[in-house]
């Protein structure tokens, strides 16, 4: 073939750069082992959450059918869709509140926290500890939790984000105190600043963007899961989606997946407008969500 | 020798101070105006969720007893005075970890399978590589639309449709990984260099062809770190998931809160916690050594 003519010393090539091919094609193999591996591994999952065909069928069937129940969307009654506007209205509240109480609250704790302001390695140690603990409990939990201490609805659930929160911001705070340039601090105290004007004058100036931007993305989360904290009984249109798909009311779990789309879609949006007009075009973190 | 600052003379001093004033003055009216549509909405939110600080502050000595309880056997004892044997505070130890496992295998065939369908249309969804704007949008508003549904609501709707167990729990995480990881895929294919893509075309490669030997190897490593990554979030959210009956630990630990088994509580939460911890140290290894293979490659 003489399309292949350049081709034509390929094993002698080949034996003068052995050492390289040789390299080659152990990292093939290497990587051909590693995705062995890891398919493998999934088909053991697979089987061991009870994965069969004909169990699949049987649930796409069904799951097909209740798509097509879902159509078209819609709330039925005028009162219902005011019902579900206001426990809408209730998760945008859960998620406004507990992202602003625990912002309020990690201020201080952050400062605290940051080994650049207090000077102090020990506090440091425990209130990230202290942090660790409360991120390390989901706020699922926390939700059913305050259940318990302040009764069913929604205040409940804006403890639960509050608290979940101040352990997520207290991190996040202490370590934008941490990573601040030094040198104005430094300016204020040798002009005859205090300690306190120095956090004021020098520190804040420039930790508050990112601060803020911070909290607006955590208030984008939270009403992503204030929309479900309530199938706990935490508040929020939670409560309402899981008895409507207990009581198999499909067309009314569409319209409420669709209220709820638009107003995460709003809240992007919202928290957009505010990062703009206050920050900049700042580039936002990988959403972890 | 005069004073070593030059001070302007006043006529060309005032307008510049008449427009810092200005400019000041903008800034405070637009942050007041912020702050005054914040309070609104501040009041707003409380008076709908029903915040009540004397309520809480009634039930404060509850919140602390409900800690104690958890950390209290049956029989008086502290939890750690009585860790093992039948009546102590891990009595259903293998339980727990048996869901703990499935748990994690949850979350591991969840996130590979979101992954691969993610993959396939990362290269659907990504300007550099698809031409056509409608097959463009469309991918990118599927993925859109995966990513927000929260996969409780997906777990719910599956719970229904397949019966309860951890099989709705893997494709629900499996939807919502998909709509994840395919947003942050097709942005690291629209950051790449494309001169390899147009190297592979000018030699008379395909499409696939230039995803294969030009996309995937630029590609992979950062691939690779957001699967680990998502593995690591999907974990807590399988944790979650048997509030609704979707499998894993989560139904044991709802199940312990709503029938009081104080001590079960303590115990599977710590269990989560450590859990979820070992496995953030085992993929923080595994990303770290991942982006070392990147800066080396």
């Amino acid at each position: 073939m003489p399309e292949h003519a350049a081709f034509g010393d390929l094993s002698a090539a080949a034996a003068r750069h052995l050492p390289i091919l040789a390299d080659a094609r152990r990292r093939a193999w290497r990587d051909l082992g590693v995705a062995a591996l890891l398919a493998a591994l999934v088909v053991a999952g697979l089987w061991r959450v009870d994965f069969g065909f004909a169990r699949m069928l049987a649930g796409l069937t069904k799951f097909g059918e209740i798509l097509w129940r879902m159509l078209p969307p819609t709330p039925d009654t005028m009162s219902r869709f005011l019902f579900y506007l206001h426990a809408l209205l209730e998760t945008l509240g859960l998620a406004l509140m507990g992202t602003l109480t625990a912002a309020v609250i990690a201020f201080p704790l952050g400062l605290l926290a940051a080994r650049t302001v207090t000077g102090s390695g020990i506090l440091h140690v425990i209130l990230h500890r202290l942090f660790d603990i409360i991120r390390g409990i989901d706020r699922f939990v926390w939700a059913l939790i305050f259940v318990r201490v302040v009764g069913l609805g929604p205040f409940a659930g804006a403890l639960a984000i509050a608290v979940s929160n101040v352990g997520a911001f207290g991190k996040l705070f202490s370590e934008t105190f941490e990573a601040g340039d030094p040198r104005p601090v430094e300016g204020v105290l040798s002009t005859g600043g205090t300690k306190a004007m120095a956090v004021r004058f020098a520190m804040i100036p420039q930790v508050f963007p990112v601060i803020l931007s911070q909290v607006l993305y955590y208030f984008e989360s939270d009403t992503r899961s204030a929309t479900v904290i309530g199938i706990v009984g935490a508040g929020g249109i939670g409560l309402v989606l899981y008895e409507e798909i207990r009581t198999l009311e499909w067309q009314h779990v569409a319209c409420l997946i669709v209220m709820i789309l638009i107003t995460v879609a709003a809240i992007d949006a919202l928290s957009g407008f505010v990062r703009r007009s206050f920050i900049g075009s700042e580039p936002r973190d990988p959403p972890r969500d | 020798m005069g004073s070593a600052v030059n001070l302007l003379p006043a006529s060309q001093l005032e307008p510049l101070k008449r427009g810092y004033a200005r400019a000041v003055s903008a800034k405070r009216m637009r942050s007041l105006l912020f702050l005054a549509c914040l309070a609104v909405a501040v009041l707003g939110a409380a008076e709908v969720t029903e915040i009540n600080p004397a309520l809480l502050w009634a039930h404060r000595w509850d919140l602390l007893d409900y800690f104690n309880r958890c950390l209290t056997l049956d029989s008086g004892e502290r939890v750690w005075a009585h860790p093992f044997g039948h009546d102590g505070w891990l009595w259903n130890l293998p339980t727990w970890l048996s869901l703990l496992l499935e748990t994690i295998v949850m979350s591991y065939v969840g996130t590979l399978l979101g992954g691969a369908v993610g993959f396939v249309l990362c290269f659907v969804a990504s300007a550099n590589l698809t031409a056509s704007p409608w097959l463009r949008g469309g991918a990118r508003r599927l993925l859109e639309f995966l990513r927000t549904v929260p996969d409780l609501v997906f777990a719910l709707i599956f719970v229904e449709a397949f019966g309860l167990g951890p099989l709705p729990g893997v494709l629900a995480l499996a939807l919502h990984s998909t709509g994840a990881l395919g947003k942050l895929f097709y942005e690291l294919v629209e950051n790449i260099d494309m001169k390899p893509v147009e190297g592979v075309r000018a030699a008379g490669g395909g499409r696939l062809a230039a995803v294969r030997f030009a996309v995937l190897p630029q590609v992979m490593a950062g691939f690779a770190s957001y699967l680990i990554l998502r593995f690591e979030i999907n974990v807590r959210e399988a944790a979650v998931l048997g509030y609704v009956g979707a499998g894993g630990i989560g139904y044991k630990l709802v199940e312990a809160i709503r029938k009081f088994y104080y001590s079960d509580v303590s115990a599977i939460v710590v269990l989560v916690i450590i859990t979820v911890f070992a496995i953030e140290m085992g993929t923080g290894v595994l990303r770290r050594r991942l982006i070392g293979t990147e800066a080396r490659a």
